[in-house]
């Protein structure tokens, strides 16, 4: 059977309607019926993250680590609501109780049981913090207004600069 | 870095990017491909969302140079994305070998400065994506094991070379906390067009929901469900190992091809008349209409696959199907005859290609 709107496709939903006693049948295919707003069960589900972050904003609306930065991006928990992403991997840190609560949620655990993981060799690849980090850091931080972290790492900088090579 | 380059070579591409459509691989009627896809980050930068482009440069600069010591990654091609004009970042997305916000299809996120993907033989890793790094492996058929080797493997090499960001409670740290833990999902693309005629899909879908599994249309995250194929996945990511997730992920799948299999054979047993000509008449369509919309092509290619699936259509390779489905998207027929096509000269030009193929390489009339 046709849709009966785009008279194309297969129609798969199939709506009983009763306006004034009168009883009309619609058969409508996926999109045509998605676009009138019938919700079917094929339709793409909704990424989970929205509803839950939503969920965690309206049950924690000022707390200690709301308005805290992370020392390394200067993304707060607010960034983190409105953008639904994290600046670096500081801020699993930085945001600890909160994530944690979160991944829970998510996942229904918060503890890695999969594969461990060893930083190679640190003295060789975890380099130390070049100018060009830490100038990306500090513009970062001023852009979003971070200006204690922005200070720090004002100093930071200075004393690279100054430093004998 | 690579200097910008005309037009995409195609004939760079490992095997074109695409030996997963062979259909060499386990249940490959039903199961188009399996993939298997790890998040990670390289430590000391921000994620690549909140990351300036001279971070991310500078980030893809390391992993090149790391490279020398990632033998999964010899001889690979690096692809600089924000070097390529949007059409052949489009065909990549289309053959499935890079995502689409790497590719930077949508108008409201334009591709970033620094996004790259290094192709190689079976696997492939996607630099400054969503995450830092994804390292991905795409297998024909179902073969949950074979694609976790080859990506699990390039995990090791590449993370011995790179410092991953790894937290000792939350494992592999990842930009959105969905992804965190082991940072793997694994999915396969299913055709399940039994489950729709016999309207059992939607059970059957709430069921692998219930199971932890989620799905998704052709094109992974936000995609719609086109011609009855669907993605299936892992929902979570932590609080289970990874060979827990592919279990799991395996004995789902193997119980959603055993109900569409009981579904067919319902179909044939009840409507068998009423599906043969369905079917031959999606046959009769793609072999000669003059033009078709996207959305057409799949749902008629959906129906000759289960016409080859229910030996109603013989001499049709399960390849050519699988063919049909990436190279008569819009970037492949725009690159097939060298141009920029309107809508309606993409229809035109995909039902010339579709009448091609099938011409060509079968589909006998009994």
């Amino acid at each position: 059977m046709l849709c009966d709107n785009c008279k194309e496709r297969d129609a798969v939903v199939h709506l009983t309607r009763i306006v004034d006693n009168a009883v009309s049948q619609l058969h409508l295919c996926e999109k045509c019926a998605a676009a009138k707003g019938v919700e079917t069960t094929l339709s793409v589900p909704q990424h989970p993250l929205g509803d839950i972050l939503q969920a965690v904003q309206q049950q924690a609306t000022t707390t200690s680590e709301d308005a805290a930065a992370c020392a390394f991006c200067g993304a707060t928990a607010r960034d983190f609501r409105a953008t639904g992403r994290l600046g670096c991997p500081h801020c699993y840190d930085a945001m600890e109780r909160s994530l944690r609560e979160l991944l829970r949620r998510l996942h229904g655990s918060s503890r890695h049981v999969g594969q461990r993981y060893e930083t190679p060799d640190t003295h060789v690849v975890e380099k130390p913090d070049t100018l060009h980090d830490l100038r990306d850091r500090l513009r970062r931080a001023v852009e979003s207004e971070q200006f204690e972290v922005a200070a720090e790492l004002r100093d930071r900088i200075k004393a690279l600069e100054t430093e004998p090579v | 870095m690579t200097a910008p380059r005309p037009g995409l070579d195609l004939s760079l591409l490992p095997d074109g990017g695409v030996r997963w459509l062979d259909a060499s691989g386990p249940n490959s009627d039903v199961v188009i491909s399996t993939r298997i896809r790890l998040a990670r980050n390289v430590s000391g930068y921000a994620f690549t969302g909140r990351a300036r482009e001279g971070e991310r440069l500078r980030m893809l600069a390391q992993v090149r140079d790391a490279l020398s010591g990632v033998p999964s990654l010899s001889g690979s091609l690096l692809l600089r994305l924000d070097d390529l004009p949007v059409v052949d970042r489009q065909l990549l997305h289309e053959r499935h070998l890079v995502s689409k916000e790497l590719a930077g299809l949508d108008p409201q996120h334009p591709v970033r400065g620094g996004a790259a993907v290094f192709l190689g033989e079976s696997v492939g890793l996607l630099v400054n994506e969503e995450d830092h790094l994804r390292l991905q492996a795409l297998r024909s058929g179902f073969a949950v094991q074979q694609a976790f080797d080859g990506v699990s493997q390039l995990d090791r090499e590449l993370g011995a070379q790179v410092p991953y960001a790894f937290h000792r409670e939350f494992g592999f740290l990842t930009a959105c906390p969905t992804n965190a833990g082991t940072g793997l999902r694994a999915s396969v693309l299913i055709h399940l067009p039994g489950l729709v005629l016999t309207k059992e899909i939607g059970k059957v879908l709430a069921g692998l929901q219930q199971m932890g599994l989620t799905y998704r249309g052709l094109y992974g995250e936000g995609s719609e469900v086109v011609g009855n194929f669907f993605q299936l996945s892992n929902q979570t990511t932590l609080g289970r190992s990874e060979e827990e997730l592919q279990d799991l992920l395996v004995r789902v799948v193997r119980h959603v091809i055993e109900r569409e299999e009981e579904a067919r054979r319902v179909l044939v047993r009840d409507a068998g008349y009423i599906i043969e000509d369905k079917l031959w008449r999606a046959y009769g369509t793609l072999r000669y209409a003059r033009s078709l919309s996207f959305d057409e092509a799949m749902n008629y290619l959906s129906g000759v696959r289960l016409a080859v699936g229910l030996k109603l259509i013989a001499g049709l390779s399960v390849y050519t199907l699988n063919k049909l489905l990436i190279f008569a998207q819009s970037a492949h027929l725009a690159h097939l005859e060298g141009k920029g096509l309107t809508d309606s000269e993409t229809n035109l030009a995909r039902a010339r290609y579709v009448r091609q193929v099938l011409m060509s390489e079968g589909g006998g009339v009994e």
